[in-house]
């Protein structure tokens, strides 16, 4: 009996999505399950971006705070850092200090934060709230203003929020990042309610929420599973958006990530053990989907650009 | 190709005898055509349908357990592509690889660190689950020696042996066939002598060849010899191919019924790049492999694979739980804040990394709820104020506290009067809604 290959055809195909403006970086785009390119052209590769933050990484685990020591102390010098140093393809600025329960900066200072950056830089730029549903819809106006013509990422867009933040993306242009916890259909949903308002579902980007290796990574991993085979298999066009992986800002607030060799010693280097968190993370959220990965360390990002090496 | 019930009903008796402890025959063909009870539990099926029926009710990919006792690898067995569409069943084997040109303390070296690489996460027990002995020397004199001195040291580890000579082979198997190890292995010169080897000895064979047509030709010329339990591999080794590979003969197995491709796979994942071979693992995991092969385990590396293990193997309609018991978190004092939660491990792990991450020592007391989260459990009647009292005044906890005062959930402040109405002399707070505000909400209690 002559062995043919059991390769599949799918009807749909994921959106291809550009951002950025001097420098722009395309992800999205296959008609094939990830890395599937024996079925399919992959026609680019996953985006890996890097996370800054609008104020000092003083909550970030020594490990990942480490390697941006001598620049962090002003997201400005810190963007830069990223993209001439470590040749960052996007940067992701997470307005963390705006959160109420924080440093609580107002939508002015984000948007200024957001101009500095933005005015240091020609890579793409992916700004993120605070993920306080109430006041990202405050500050995220303002950084889309603030970040008009330059061809941004804006997240994220919840259910509870995505009204404000929707008008914001569409007037000023920019990509959108829609988040739901967990569930498929509740991020159909959000996709819909989001396109009802009349966003481009060409410029939507999905995130079904990230969870950390061992805090819940079977559930992210099966719900962007899910997704991509609705958008393949059943050609269903609200699914058919890229999917984003928000993979630093759940790994290094895990245990794993932080605990000493000398407290946990049956958990070896800590070191190695964090930054293996992340690239592991990151590289199964990749198998079942994302696209786009936002991420910390050095190390970890060079670890996963490795991987997609081979797999490309 | 698997048969539909109605087809398995037309070739059993009919008689609905319910000596198989269903109702009728047709009840029976159901089960069986979901694999959900074996064909043995009738007595008086006919030999032709039982040949017919077992063929097809057999799992499209077959199961094959390498090593013995405690210990016992099992694989195969799988039935779907997806994990969230059933459980995958058999969680894959991580071995490492000693080469027998290794100096004998390297050799003992890396025994030890298998022995002792056991850990406990969320009740399970999880390990480095084999090693594989390779005749890199091409020696076997050196392979003999290696394998007598891994399998004098760990006689409990099951063993994998890879040599492509099968005088080699029988040599060094001898030493430790009673541990029942892998031979690997079989190729397109060697596999007459290599079958003949497996079958003496009652071992499974690795089998590996080039490519997936070679590879499926090569399983049913080793069957048509005799061998029937085998461990696959397609000569995929970049990622590209293990993925491409690993996704074919899973759905050649499970969709097409494909049976010469119907074994577990081994994955080789070693590379120089420590960091490298974890992602390539984590490949192997997501992607299907039964046996994943590394070069070292390090034991920051094991602890990210077996989680990642844990995790892709787990059931996906059944919530992981962890035990109920009040948890220290830092090393609180009588006045510590005393908290509750329920026991779906997700909703521990987030709640206890937030107190964690607050720096606040607290005590955590986690109550079995079926592991459903906080407002689930609430509504399933399994988070009520007269259970909670219950596991309170159960656990003696008062007497470490030096006030009894118990937080409680936000999603639940319904309870909080029940509570106290059921624990006399106890003041029940309130506490945040989501675990992400526990932080700023025990700080502010200081």
């Amino acid at each position: 009996m002559a062995f043919t290959l059991p390769t599949e055809t799918y009807a749909g195909k994921v959106y291809e999505v550009t951002i950025g403006t001097d420098n722009p970086v395309t992800f999205g785009g296959e008609g094939v399950l990830p890395f599937h390119s024996f079925e399919g052209p992959i026609p680019h590769r996953p985006v890996i971006a890097y996370e800054i933050q609008d104020v000092p990484p003083d909550d970030w685990p020594e490990t990942v705070r480490r390697p941006f020591e001598s620049c962090s102390g002003d997201p400005v010098s810190w963007a830069k850092y990223c993209q001439d140093e470590l040749k960052a393809q996007a940067i992701a600025l997470r307005l963390i200090g705006t959160h109420p329960d924080r440093e609580n900066r107002t939508p002015e200072e984000a948007a200024k934060t957001v101009s500095d950056v933005l005015g240091a830089i020609n890579v793409p730029l992916i700004i993120l709230g605070s993920n306080n549903p109430e006041k990202d819809s405050q500050v995220l106006v303002a950084a889309s203003e603030a970040a008009k013509g330059r061809n941004c990422v804006i997240g994220k867009a919840q259910e509870s929020n995505h009204k404000t933040i929707v008008a914001a993306a569409m007037a000023n242009n920019h990509k959108l990042i829609a988040m739901s916890e967990l569930d498929i259909n509740l991020s159909k949903q959000l996709n819909i309610l989001i396109t009802q308002m009349g966003f481009d579902k060409e410029r939507l980007i999905t995130d079904p929420m990230c969870s950390a290796l061992g805090y819940g990574i079977e559930y992210s991993y099966s719900v962007m599973e899910r997704i991509r085979l609705a958008a393949l298999t059943q050609n269903d066009a609200i699914m058919q958006p890229p999917m984003v992986g928000d993979i630093g800002f759940y790994v290094w607030k895990v245990k794993e990530a932080q605990a000493s060799e000398s407290d946990l010693p049956q958990w070896g280097s800590l070191e190695q053990r964090a930054i293996a968190w992340e690239a592991t993370t990151a590289a199964a959220l990749m198998l079942s989907g994302a696209e786009l990965l936002i991420m910390r360390h050095p190390e970890a990002v060079k670890a996963l650009n490795r991987f997609i090496d081979e797999l490309i | 190709m698997a048969l539909s019930g109605v087809e398995i009903f037309k070739l059993l008796p009919k008689t609905n005898c319910k000596k198989c402890g269903h109702p009728t025959c047709l009840a029976f063909a159901m089960k069986l055509a979901q694999r959900q009870v074996s064909l043995d539990l009738c007595p008086d099926v006919s030999e032709e349908a039982r040949q017919k029926l077992g063929e097809a009710s057999a799992p499209p990919i077959r199961p094959v357990t390498i090593g013995s006792g405690d210990r016992t690898i099992k694989m195969g067995e799988e039935t779907v592509l997806f994990r969230h569409e059933k459980r995958f069943i058999n969680p894959c084997a991580f071995a490492v690889e000693i080469k027998d040109t290794l100096p004998e303390g390297e050799v003992s070296r890396v025994v030890q660190e298998v022995l002792g690489s056991e850990i406990d996460r969320v009740g399970q027990r999880l390990r480095i689950d084999a090693i594989l002995i390779n005749n890199t020397s091409g020696d076997g004199k050196r392979l003999e020696d290696t394998v007598s001195a891994v399998y004098g040291m760990a006689p409990q580890v099951p063993l994998i042996i890879a040599t492509n000579n099968p005088t080699s082979a029988e040599a060094a198997l001898n030493i430790a066939k009673d541990g029942k190890p892998l031979l690997y292995g079989a190729n397109e010169t060697n596999f007459e002598a290599m079958a003949k080897v497996a079958k003496e000895l009652q071992i499974p064979l690795g089998v590996s060849a080039n490519g997936l047509e070679a590879l499926s030709a090569l399983t049913e010329k080793l069957k048509a010899a005799g061998v029937q339990d085998m461990v696959i591999d397609s000569g995929a080794r970049t990622a590209k191919e293990i993925l491409r590979d690993n996704t074919c003969i899973r759905r050649a197995a499970i969709k097409k019924g494909l049976k010469p491709l119907g074994y577990p796979i081994i994955t080789f994942a070693q590379r120089e790049d420590a960091m490298l071979e974890t992602l390539i693992a984590t490949l192997a995991v997501a992607k299907y492999s039964s046996i994943v092969v590394l070069s070292s385990v390090e034991k920051w590396k094991s602890l990210v694979l077996f989680t990642l293990r844990q995790n892709i193997y787990t059931d996906p309609q059944v919530p992981m739980q962890v035990e109920q018991k009040i948890y220290k978190i830092g090393e609180p004092g009588a006045d510590s804040p005393f908290m509750i939660t329920t026991n779906f491990s997700l909703t521990y792990f987030i709640v206890s990394g937030e107190i964690e991450n607050s720096k606040v020592p607290a005590r955590l007391a986690v109550m079995d709820s079926e592991g459903l989260s906080v407002l689930t459990a609430w509504a399933a009647g399994k988070f009520t104020a007269s259970k909670i009292a219950a596991f309170i005044q159960e656990s003696g906890i008062e007497k470490e506290l030096s006030k009894k005062e118990l937080i409680l959930p936000g999603y639940v402040a319904i309870l909080s009067g029940a509570i106290e109405d059921k624990l006399p002399g106890w003041k029940i707070t309130v506490g945040p809604r989501e675990a992400n505000q526990i932080p700023a909400f025990l700080k502010g209690r200081n």
